[in-house]
């Protein structure tokens, strides 16, 4: 192997790892990957181990504070890995992409970078949008729970640890694992409590279980939507009517090319949260 | 007017209408193009191929056009004209109730004319208020509570000053305030769309109706919630409704929520045209019914009763509109013309 190929080899490992770790940045109020609605358009490593990163959002009056929070959080989980020395987050077509960029250059916080009239608390905004995040992947998973024969009453006298311990089908266990991944919002997470806790951390009794699923269907159905509409105005903005190769297809093609993300496709979302 | 297969007459009040230019000769700035633009996305995104406009129809469209649109290739009887200024993005302003009023003027039996007011402007925003009132008689407002404006990042309808223009609209007899809490029309930092605000001035403004044009999308889990504790609070069904023709199934459980929570009584529909037109959205409605899946779950069911409460009933209770007398005064002025010929033609 030429050094060369080791060099083209180490990047492309670089640019997956960065494109991985861009995958667990969420969309706050969508509570789905940036790079899965498409909003990332490039990550590129330059010879100093610097990454630029590019994004768009679906409307160039995407709420700042989201796109702020967004680019925050891209920030930070690249700047995570050990070998990277500086991370460079670019908003492009935003209203306000000019103020925010400068902000994030200066690794300003929301309210430094909007002044005083920016009153509300970002920290808190991201907070709610936790835990209704943490409420849509819980309807999801008790949903699935129910529709394969889990009674109430099984289901409110569950612990964390048995949950853990079902046998489910890949299904199931996709949606448990999301659930896991949004439960501390609730506090430390102790095996021996009760599975599924309100987002206030109140129990559930039999009695109550089904008219709780029916007010957490409010939630997901209004997830749903946003995700739709923000997709498709995307979609809308960019172009982006022709399907992109995925990766594996573009394995002939060169390194810069192979380096783009593989773009989920639009419709796949229905069928994960139907 | 919507006729039936058995040939029951639906009248239809489209509460969510604008006569805009968002033409390049009136945009101000970048902002100016990027919102029509914006508006153009949200037409292509969720119309049929076949309803589709050109952009520059889409920027700037004649009062014919839109009397067409609505009443003449529409079922539309009636129909709301909600302002929208922007004075910051556009010359001659988007949508202001003065353009608006051209349209009330030439068909005064078709339109209801709303204004607009924003809290922030004071002393001058009131007096603007009571003229409107006493010039154009409004009985309703559009509000924009998550418009940034110079350094002001939006207004809750909580704040001292909202309370001083809610009272004069009280007073005015402007009493459907109908509040944007819907999908971004300009950036926020706060959670400007939150609708709690809207559960404490209903509760503090018995007489007054609050409309929450897109049913608060995209908080419409909270919406749902708050909507169903307070007598006087309504949800106006643009944007949610062209869903019916990209994604059924997503309005089928929007429309099924939204009926449980709110009820049959509480939903108002609106095209926001020209995003949209009402032909289209109205034959889908009219077809549509709600998946059995969703029914078992909310217990709701589209029955024909509840598709003419939303589709005009409700709106006509709002403004006071009586329905037969209405219909008198058109048909008077030659507006149901065309539907006369039709019915020949198929006989």
């Amino acid at each position: 192997m030429t050094r060369r190929d080791q060099s083209d080899d180490q990047l492309r490992a670089r640019h997956d790892q960065v494109w991985a770790r861009l995958a667990t940045v969420m969309d706050p109020e969508l509570d789905e990957s940036v790079t899965e609605l498409n909003f990332v358009t490039h990550a590129n490593v330059d010879a100093g181990n610097r990454v630029h990163i590019g994004f768009r959002l679906p409307t160039y009056w995407c709420a700042a504070n989201f796109s702020f929070l967004m680019a925050d959080d891209m920030r930070r989980v690249v700047a995570d890995i050990d070998w990277v020395e500086g991370v460079e987050v670019t908003l492009g077509e935003h209203m306000y992409a000019d103020k925010i960029n400068a902000g994030l250059a200066q690794g300003l916080s929301f309210r430094e970078t909007f002044g005083e009239e920016a009153d509300g608390d970002v920290e808190e905004v991201r907070r709610t949008f936790l835990l209704k995040a943490f409420q849509r992947r819980q309807y999801a998973i008790l949903n699935h729970l129910v529709a394969t024969n889990y009674s109430s009453e099984t289901l409110v006298a569950m612990t964390i640890a048995e949950l853990e311990a079902l046998d489910l089908d890949a299904e199931g266990n996709k949606l448990r694992q999301r659930y896991f991944d949004r439960l501390e919002v609730l506090g430390p997470v102790r095996p021996h409590a009760a599975a599924f806790l309100t987002s206030a951390a109140e129990t559930l009794s039999s009695e109550s279980l089904p008219k709780y699923l029916s007010g957490l269907r409010r939630v997901g159905v209004n997830a749903e939507f946003n995700g739709a509409l923000c997709r498709g105005l995307l979609a809308v903005r960019f172009d982006l009517e022709t399907p992109l190769r995925s990766r594996s297809a573009s394995t002939a093609a060169s390194v810069d090319a192979q380096l783009r993300p593989s773009r989920v496709h639009v419709e796949s979302s229905e069928s994960l949260h139907g | 007017m919507y006729k039936t297969q058995s040939g029951e007459e639906i009248f239809v009040i489209d509460g969510h209408t604008h006569f805009w230019d968002g033409s390049p000769s009136n945009q101000k700035n970048i902002h100016g193009k990027q919102f029509i633009e914006c508006f153009y996305a949200y037409h292509s995104n969720l119309s049929p191929p076949a309803e589709k406009w050109p952009l520059e129809k889409f920027e700037k469209y004649d009062a014919k056009t839109m009397y067409d649109d609505l009443f003449v290739n529409g079922y539309d009887d009636m129909a709301i004209l909600q302002p929208t200024y922007l004075g910051d993005f556009y010359k001659n302003g988007f949508n202001t109730t003065e353009r608006n009023s051209a349209m009330k003027k030439s068909h005064p039996e078709r339109f209801i004319l709303n204004g607009a007011f924003d809290p922030r402007d004071g002393a001058k925003g009131l007096e603007h208020l009571h003229e409107l009132a006493e010039k154009y008689k409004i009985k309703g407002a559009k509000l924009y509570t998550a418009e940034w404006r110079g350094e002001s990042k939006g207004y809750k309808l909580t704040d001292k000053e909202s309370y001083r223009f809610l009272e004069a609209a009280q007073k005015l007899g402007v009493k459907n305030i109908h509040v944007h809490k819907g999908p971004t029309i300009l950036p926020l930092n706060r959670d400007a769309f939150d609708v709690a605000d809207i559960d404490d001035v209903a509760t503090s403004f018995q007489d007054l109706n609050f409309i929450v044009e897109h049913c608060g999308l995209p908080r419409l889990d909270d919406f749902c919630w708050i909507a169903t504790q307070e007598t006087n609070v309504y949800g106006g069904l643009a944007v949610a409704l062209p869903f019916i023709h990209s994604r059924p199934a997503y309005f089928g459980h929007v429309i099924s929520e939204l009926l449980f929570w709110l009820g049959p009584d509480k939903l108002l529909f609106g095209s926001d045209y020209g995003i949209w037109t009402p032909r289209w959205l109205i034959d889908k409605f009219m077809a549509f019914e709600i998946p059995e899946a969703e029914s078992k779950e909310t217990g709701s069911v589209l029955t024909l009763e509840n598709k003419k409460k939303i589709l005009g009933l409700n709106a006509a209770r709002l403004y006071g509109v009586d329905i037969e007398a209405q219909k008198a005064t058109i048909k008077k002025a030659g507006g149901y013309d065309h539907l006369k010929a039709h019915a020949h033609a198929a006989e």
